[in-house]
């Protein structure tokens, strides 16, 4: 068990990592639909994320929740700021609106 | 648990009081919707502000009696 607030976890994780997905599962294997549509969106526009499963830790789950004052997961962090939910990013990946994010915010995408 | 779209629709207006609100239950089990949010008050906001006003009108329900809504939010055209 770690001694530093949940918050200032979340806070180094979104810090240290360009891409960031708190969902429910891994991205191997996600355990709720929602979370596998985000990883597929990613997976799909070949950028680099970091799938954090929030089932491990109960803590975490419930910690997300109120640092990005948003009741569900799963929860997408792009450069330290907090994107949506799975609705947000299939709206704005089929607007045209995810990958210009990306590219404006400079993401490193995977080889 | 569940909750019925009338009482979901209810909430949401109570809240936003011009909002229109579309409700699709998903799997017919009370648990599972989509919301079509409509309202002037979205003007300008970002989609997750827009979202968050809406959880915020279900008081804490999201998660507990509502374990999934899937939302759509817009100004007026």
């Amino acid at each position: 068990m770690s001694d530093k607030p949940v918050s200032e976890r979340i806070q180094s994780e979104i810090d240290d990592n360009d891409i960031v997905l708190y969902m429910k599962g891994n991205p191997m294997m996600p355990q709720c639909g929602f979370s596998a549509a985000v990883t597929q969106v990613l997976t799909m526009m070949n950028v680099k994320f970091k799938g954090v499963d929030v089932l491990q830790d109960g803590d975490l789950r419930e910690g997300v929740k109120e640092f990005s004052s948003w009741p569900t997961i799963p929860q997408l962090y792009v450069k330290g700021e907090f994107v949506g939910g799975c609705d947000i990013v299939r709206e704005m990946h089929d607007s045209g609106e995810l990958k210009q994010l990306f590219d404006s915010k400079g993401v490193e995408y995977a080889s | 648990m569940a909750m019925e779209a009338d009482e979901l629709e209810k909430l949401i207006k109570e809240s936003i009081p011009d909002a229109e609100v579309m409700i699709n239950d998903l799997k017919g089990d009370g648990d599972h919707y989509a919301a079509h949010v409509v309202s002037a008050e979205f003007e300008g906001k970002t989609r997750v502000q827009q979202h968050q006003m809406v959880y915020k009108a279900l008081q804490g329900r999201m998660g507990n009696e509502l374990h999934a809504l899937a939302l759509q939010t817009s100004a007026p055209e």
